[in-house]
């Protein structure tokens, strides 16, 4: 077997053995120990003997890490008791044991349906561990790259991370679009539209915007590197810091609360051809974002 | 149900309570102690503008009323769905939200919600769920979506979802499934007063629900899972 390159087309397992040293990954309740989800069971659907995500503790880049990394094979990468049970250890077990970070490769519908309480209370479990492991000192990092993007509640969970590492290929929201097309009608959103999915939801926007801290190339090695100095770099958690982040997203929507597509927001950001920036290759992209880009 | 006879019967000492929109906010006394008390009413649509306004009033209790106790009064039928939230990115205000509700109880300030009515999923979560403890009216409506939707996404037949809703806590909706499943620590009935004063003293800044939903018997593997990780012995 040939290592895999491309990040998009991986497996969970495959991100891990790319990205963290050789040799130091120990996973935590592997799939040996059969941890399946009682309630996928109890309704006759497959189940997973890791429920959809591979925890454990290793070195990234020298670094003393804990990593999840969500199968988005596996139900969309959807969050129910079992999955979202070991992301809230592995992060509560970070903040007691002060690692030097957590990475959390994100690939995520939201709340697994199929599990309904169990699963949107799992959500909100994972959100506040962020959170709290955040406030304890520790930086939470994510990545998001892959087939499934990272919506739902996960979409906040996501938000709630230290920094955000993206491909241009990686896509986040809360709503999906076809969930407003259901809602609103296809005027609202137009699900099968691609190209719009792609500039509201899609990295590029999202790094115009200063929702990520990294745009990479779908490579697992560009991914390895910008996780490794967003663990490094680390920020703050505390009132100022929050401070900040309101007067941006407050100065958000008086900026852009009218635009009816990025595009508008993009030219107000200097951007004098905005339909010519889904077509940039991401380095010429990053490059030209350096001074056309919020926050 | 109407916020005001909530607040009324939850601040008998007094309160400034007042809605602006969808957004409620003010101060109430109750047991001799104030409460900053922050809050959605007609059933909200949580979109951009009241995450954010719900956030800024968390800060400003931070800031200024260092240990003042918060209640969240929780009405939403969920996030807005819409594509200009989405394109502002909705997610980071949600979150911005959630950190919002983390600094303050990292801060000291006890954080204690109720459901007085509706709580559905995205607005719930960046808020009332993020709580210290939760509680809920009798008579609140708490779930994850409507079944014709969840049949529709899940591809399970609407009526064996109803089946299940009729005897599952992990599927049937309201406030007492809530309760089995341990997101919300009980329901508040008679007294309100009294059952705020009771949350305000036992509220603590560790999530306890997963042991709750153990101790109920509503998620049987949460706890335990979350154990075994944090207990997993890993050499280097």
């Amino acid at each position: 077997m040939h290592p895999i390159h491309s990040y998009y087309e991986a497996t969970a397992r495959q991100r891990l053995a790319g990205l963290l040293d050789p040799g130091s990954f120990r996973e935590i309740l592997p799939p040996t120990t059969r941890t399946v989800s009682p309630h996928l069971e109890a309704l006759g659907l497959p189940v997973a003997f890791d429920d959809g995500i591979v925890i454990g503790a290793a070195r990234l880049d020298g670094l003393r890490v804990l990593v999840a990394a969500q199968e988005g094979g596996f139900m969309g990468g959807a969050v129910g008791e079992v999955h979202g049970a070991k992301l809230v250890g592995l992060l509560e077990r970070a903040r007691r044991d002060h690692v030097d970070g957590v990475v959390l490769l994100l690939e995520t519908g939201g709340v697994r349906l199929q599990e309904a309480n169990a699963g949107l209370i799992a959500v909100s479990e994972v959100i506040r561990a962020i959170a709290a492991t955040r406030a304890g000192g520790v930086p939470v990092v994510g990545a998001i790259g892959g087939q499934y993007g990272c919506f739902g509640g996960m979409g906040i969970a996501a938000a709630c991370c230290t920094a955000l590492v993206v491909s241009e290929e990686g896509r986040l929201g809360l709503s999906g679009p076809e969930v407003i097309e259901t809602a609103h009608g296809v005027d609202e959103f137009d699900a099968r539209d691609r190209a719009l999915v792609w500039r509201t939801v899609g990295g590029k926007h999202r790094y115009l915007m200063g929702d990520c801290a990294a745009l990479v190339d779908d490579r697992i090695d560009a991914f390895r590197d910008a996780l490794a100095a967003a663990v490094r770099a680390g920020e703050p958690f505390g009132l100022s810091a929050l401070e900040a982040e309101h007067r941006m997203l407050a100065a958000r929507v008086a900026a852009h609360g009218r635009d009816a597509d990025a595009t508008d927001i993009w030219r107000t950001l200097g951007w004098e051809q905005p339909a010519d920036v889904p077509g940039l290759a991401t380095a010429d992209f990053v490059a030209q974002a350096r001074t056309r880009r919020a926050a | 149900m109407d916020w005001r006879t909530t607040v009324d019967r939850l601040f008998p000492d007094g309160h400034d309570v007042a809605a602006d929109g969808d957004f409620l906010g003010g101060t109430g006394r109750s047991h001799g102690e104030a409460y900053a008390v922050i809050g959605q009413t007609n059933h909200a649509d949580v979109g951009v503008e009241l995450a954010l306004r719900m956030a800024q009033a968390t800060l400003a209790v931070v800031r200024e009323h260092p240990g003042r106790p918060i209640l969240f009064l929780i009405d939403t039928r969920g996030q807005r769905l819409r594509h200009r939230d989405e394109l502002l990115g909705i997610n980071r205000y949600m979150a911005h939200l959630a950190k919002c509700v983390e600094l303050a109880r990292a801060a000291g300030h006890a954080v204690i919600a109720l459901v007085y009515d509706q709580a559905l999923s995205g607005g719930f979560l960046a808020s009332g769920m993020m709580a210290d403890t939760c509680a809920a009216l009798p008579e609140a409506e708490i779930r994850v979506m409507g079944l014709p939707a969840m049949a529709r996404v899940t591809r399970i037949a609407e009526e064996r979802l109803r089946a299940l809703a009729a005897h599952s806590p992990v599927f049937g909706p309201g406030a007492a499934n809530y309760v089995t499943m341990g997101a919300i620590d009980r329901l508040w009935d008679g007294d309100l007063a009294a059952c705020l004063a009771a949350a305000r003293a036992a509220a603590e800044p560790r999530d306890r629900r997963r042991a709750l939903g153990q101790e109920r018997g509503g998620r049987a593997l949460a706890a335990g899972i979350a154990e075994r990780v944090l207990d997993a012995v890993v050499t280097e």
